[in-house]
């Protein structure tokens, strides 16, 4: 089976390690993976700041890149859900386009949900990582219904799970809203901290690089030093 | 009501420092989002009813004309008069005028949230003609200086119970009380002799029933019916010409949706159908009675990408759900209608220009789309909204600039792997030691309230190609 591994722009620039995790959790469950280089982001900035046509460009880009392989996995809900969801919808009048988009998007797949419906992993390790919180991101839930993904693999792991007050709801990141409206993300975002600290746990861990930059600056503005991991992390033992 | 939205910034700012405001937000979490989600758990064809709620929308909306005509035939048929309102003065002036007809010198009201967008109590006053809000949250606004409601249901959301004990002690005269029954009794003896020297009762309605020509309105305090079928002479139904429904089936179809998401009541303490003023025999009701309907934006939208906002029944799950809505309230939206309907509404109703905030303003957390019984894509058309802003230049030059820049490097590959090997590198010299950044000069909205962590060090692109190096190497030895 052929993985093209989407890395997205964020990984890439700001947490590699998140991607190489990807690689190993993959080729444990005994997928080949490709990781095209000529890959820059989904294209999702542009289609939410309404800048419809770079969004298109981009989209059409990453179709070309990614359209060869039988899978395409993606560390990261919200890219991901840009992909599945809204690559069809960018090229609604596009009908040849948009049959591509569609193809590429029945074979996307956020990783966790990969590892638990499609090439379940061969030999599970046991994470240190002491007690665990988990943020559910607001496009991976939403978009694609990643829940008990995560929470399967992380049990398997051996993680002890501390469910936090409100875990569904959006950490206040929204892209560039968190930069245009700061006060309002940052008051959010507040919230989502205190709910992750009433836990007590050691590290709260994600699946969505834009919530754990969001969370892990406010974590460290509050002088919190509980941990912020993605969930690749955790399950491929390189925390 | 007069626009206020261009300002949702600096207001939204305020909203976030008032600690009082903060605290009695909280409640709407803790009372509205919990209770819907007991009530829709208790309904084994939640879905099943939201399709056919959609369904039954979407037909009207598809043929609005035809239902118009049909509810018009057979409320005139039952001896009310329908009249038509293109826009917000129009309206006011045809109220004004019946209750100019009728010789009304008092009008009490239920709540309306049309009566707000077209400022009916203002026209009333200019008149000379007394309104009386009815309804205890609208009432309360009423008496504090005509302010204005923060939510479309619970319109005094944002106050506590002792800013509204001082209020009443002050408007009344009358010594303050702390518990909620004594201050309920004394609202409710204050309004009863309205009740009783009213002329003219206005409501709004939940929903026109073609089919009968009737008004189905919902409230929890009754005080609809006693604008209706007390003394009034009158009674005027003000509400949007998009709120039709072909049959009574249909109202019962819509009503497990409604106050189950508004409140997470099963059913409302009171539905009314309001069918025709008073006939001979009948021992209550109204002498004569009138629709005023009115469009103000809402044909617009008919045939057009935002055709599905039309589908909206007012519930205020989206706003109850929204994490924007929670933390600032809905004074700063700036208008009748605040939280994700109000910002695809508001642009679509005042004009795009005077709202550019509002579908801006939301992290498309998706949660007002789930929540919303009649399934209107909210954050689809709130990203509409933007790419028309977009379109027609109306964003800040700052961020046209650093977009189009973003884009010309991202779709160039060779030259992205650059710019990020450099971002990187900058950023992590910015992040020191601890690897965080305090404040940033670009994006500097960010480091209000947090830090931006540092990257890890080098792109990942820069270490797959050097691991891809290596592993050749190891191959070849």
């Amino acid at each position: 089976m052929k993985i093209g591994l989407f890395v997205t722009c964020l990984i890439d620039a700001m947490r590699p390690e998140i991607g190489f995790a990807a690689i190993k959790l993959l080729e444990e469950a005994g997928c080949e993976v490709a990781v095209p280089s000529t890959q820059t982001c989904c294209g999702q900035p542009a289609y939410n700041s309404g800048d419809a046509a770079s969004a298109r460009a981009l989209a059409a880009k990453t179709l070309n890149e990614f359209e060869s392989f039988d899978f395409v996995v993606v560390p990261s809900g919200s890219c991901a859900g840009q992909i599945k969801v809204h690559f069809p919808q960018l090229f609604e009048n596009d009908p040849p386009l948009r049959a591509r988009a569609e193809r590429l998007a029945a074979k996307t797949y956020e990783l966790t949900d990969f590892l638990v419906n499609v090439a379940p992993r061969r030999s599970p390790h046991a994470a240190a990582c002491g007690r665990i919180t988990y943020h559910d991101s607001c496009s991976g839930l939403r978009e694609m219904g990643i829940k008990t993904q995560p929470r399967e693999l992380l049990a398997q792991a051996g993680a002890e799970l501390i469910e936090m007050k409100d875990c569904e709801q959006c950490c206040g990141f929204g892209g560039t809203f968190a930069v245009k409206y700061g006060d309002i993300s940052g008051a959010i975002v507040d919230e989502k901290c205190h709910h992750v600290q009433a836990t007590g746990a050691d590290a709260v861990v994600l699946g969505d690089l834009g919530c754990m930059l969001n969370i892990e600056g406010r974590l460290r503005r509050l002088g919190v030093k509980t941990r912020v991991l993605h969930v690749a992390q955790i399950l491929a033992g390189s925390v | 009501m007069q626009v206020q939205s261009m300002h949702f910034k600096q207001r939204s700012g305020q909203k976030l420092a008032d600690v009082r405001l903060q605290k009695n937000l909280k409640k709407l979490a803790d009372k509205f989002v919990t209770a819907r989600s007991a009530a829709i758990a208790e309904l084994d064809d939640f879905e099943a009813t939201r399709d056919a709620a959609v369904e039954r929308r979407n037909r009207v909306l598809a043929t609005l004309d035809v239902w118009l005509q049909t509810f018009e035939r057979n409320a005139t048929a039952r001896g009310a008069a329908v009249l038509y309102a293109q826009t917000h003065e129009e309206a006011t002036r045809l109220i004004v005028e019946i209750a100019t007809l009728h010789g009304v010198r008092k009008v009490t009201k239920s709540k309306s949230m049309v009566s707000e967008e077209i400022g009916l109590n203002h026209a009333f006053e200019a008149t000379g003609i007394t309104p009386v809000e009815t309804d205890l949250g609208e009432y309360i606004l009423q008496i504090n200086d005509n302010e204005a409601p923060s939510h479309i249901i619970a319109p005094v959301i944002h106050k506590d119970k002792e800013e509204i004990s001082d209020l009443f002690a002050r408007a009344h005269a009358l010594p303050r009380k702390t518990e909620i029954t004594q201050l309920t009794r004394e609202a409710r003896e204050v309004l009863r002799s309205h009740f009783l020297s009213a002329d003219m009762g206005v409501t709004g309605a939940n929903f026109l029933i073609a089919e009968t020509g009737s008004a189905a309105v919902v409230t929890n305090e009754g005080n609809e019916g006693m604008c209706t079928i007390m003394p009034p002479k009158v009674h005027v139904v003000l509400t949007g010409i998009e709120k039709l429904l072909p049959t009574l089936e249909d109202l019962a179809t819509l009503m497990r949706l409604l106050p189950r998401s508004a409140t997470g009541q099963q059913i409302s303490n009171y539905l009314s159908l309001l069918t025709g003023p008073r006939r001979a025999g009948e021992v209550d009701g109204p002498e004569h009675m009138y629709y005023v309907l009115l469009d103000a934006g809402r044909s617009a939208l008919i045939g057009g990408e935002f055709q599905e906002m039309l589908r909206c029944i007012r519930c205020g799950a989206c706003m109850n759900h929204c994490p924007v809505y929670q933390k600032v309230g809905g004074h700063a939206y700036g208008w009748v209608y605040p939280g994700p309907m109000g910002s695809v509404l508001t642009p679509n109703y005042v004009g795009i220009e005077n709202a550019l905030d509002l579908p801006q303003a939301a992290t498309f957390c998706n949660q007002c789309s789930v929540v919303c019984p009649v399934k209107i894509p909210l954050p689809d058309l709130m990203r509409k909204l933007r790419e028309q802003q977009w379109q027609r230049g109306l964003r800040p030059w700052s961020e046209r600039l650093g977009m189009t820049a973003w884009a010309f490097v991202a779709k160039r590959p060779a030259l992205y792997a650059l710019a990020t090997q450099a971002a990187v590198r900058v950023l992590g010299w910015m992040g020191g030691g601890d690897r965080r950044i305090r404040s940033l000069r670009i994006g500097g909205g960010w480091t209000i309230g947090r830090d931006f962590p540092a990257p890890s060090g080098r792109t990942f692109r820069e270490l797959y190609a050097a691991r891809g190096v290596r592993r050749q190497q190891a191959t070849r030895e």
